[in-house]
């Protein structure tokens, strides 16, 4: 009886021991050098771009709060509405809790997104929505910094038309990424992945 | 004076009724064609509706034109490795006895030449020509720019 109660202890601290290997393992691993696929933190980029009404926005200005960040361009008439669409829906689906996100559009196309241009479209959708666009080589720092890629087009007769990544990029309040909401991404899953964030 | 009342009673009714209209040519029926409100005429407009194929023989969608657009396109949104693009799709094709939808995030025929704005509540003619069933005109409805589907009680 003594005899097994040892071993019984004795397993314990040794699972306790390994428990606190891996715990310390784990959170080195989160501290290693950053994984180039992944946005950086918002607390390690450093682009500047204005708000639709005018404003300087830098990533410093969001932290303390969880955001909702994607990429975009308002003479986009298929994939953007619908992302846009799906956010409006995902704000109106978490109720109150909404207003603790920030939420932004930045533009892959700073030569037609002016910020009058984004104050027009995101309106449409919900207010809650801020539009960032910026100089073109401040557009490609920030695109660098969330590891999304976008390429212009031609569209024919002078027109052009943009690719870019489109997935929703999800921030903790601290300015850790935290998870990507993909494009047809069910909503079951979204609104989740958001609540994470303002858990 | 019963006829004018009846005339006016449809006049009014018919503006709802038309996202749900079906349009056919041969063994092809088009329905729920829509369109989102557009900001201005510089930003492109967007096209939505589904094809069915009732008959025995495959056909396809090969050609669209409309009066409201000097350039209307079927395109097709493709994410690959997270990058969304849009290719240009010379025709869509629909097997005998399927429905082919053009939706968000699909297909879609893109407007990228308006010659006016497209408001709420507003309809445009649109011309779509099949390689086997010919040409059928359909009448696009423009709803809200936050329309997320067509504006049919029957609606998916």
């Amino acid at each position: 009886m003594r005899r097994r109660q040892v071993i019984l202890s004795a397993a314990g601290v040794a699972g306790a021991a390994a428990f606190m290997l891996g715990l310390g393992a784990w959170r080195t691993r989160e501290r290693a050098a950053p994984n180039p696929l992944l946005p950086l933190p918002l607390a390690a980029m450093d682009w500047q771009l204005t708000d639709h009404l005018g404003q300087d926005v830098t990533p410093a200005d969001w932290l303390g709060r969880p955001a909702m960040v994607f990429f975009g361009f308002t003479y986009c008439p298929d994939v953007c509405p619908t992302t846009l669409l799906d956010i409006a829906d995902w704000l109106e689906d978490l109720g109150p809790d909404a207003d603790k996100l920030t939420v932004a559009l930045i533009t892959v196309d700073p030569e037609r997104d002016t910020p009058q241009a984004l104050a027009d479209y995101i309106l449409n959708f919900d207010p809650r929505i801020i539009g960032l666009t910026g100089s073109p080589d401040a557009i490609a720092r920030t695109a660098a910094n969330f590891r999304v890629r976008f390429e212009k087009v031609p569209a024919g007769e002078g027109d052009y038309s943009m690719n870019h990544t489109a997935g929703v990029f999800l921030f903790r309040a601290d300015g850790r990424f935290a998870s990507i909401i993909d494009f047809h991404e069910d909503r079951r899953f979204a609104v989740p992945k958001i609540r994470r964030i303002l858990a | 004076m019963k006829t004018i009342l009846l005339a006016t009673a449809l006049l009014l009714a018919a503006p709802v009724a038309q996202a749900c209209e079906t349009f056919t040519i041969g063994d092809i029926s088009v329905e729920r064609a829509w369109s989102r409100a557009s900001i201005g005429t510089d930003r492109p407009g967007v096209l939505y509706l589904e094809i069915t194929n009732a008959g025995a023989t495959d056909d396809a969608l090969v050609g669209i034109a409309t009066p409201a657009d000097a350039m209307l396109m079927l395109h097709e949104t493709v994410v690959k490795g997270g990058i969304a693009s849009m290719s240009h799709v010379a025709s869509i094709s629909v097997a005998a006895g399927q429905t082919v939808a053009l939706s968000p995030g699909g297909f879609h025929g893109m407007l990228m030449g308006l010659t006016e704005a497209l408001t709420e509540g507003a309809t445009f003619p649109v011309t779509l020509t099949f390689a086997q069933a010919g040409s059928v005109n359909v009448t696009v409805d423009v709803l809200s720019m936050r329309a997320e589907g067509p504006g049919c009680d029957d609606a998916k």
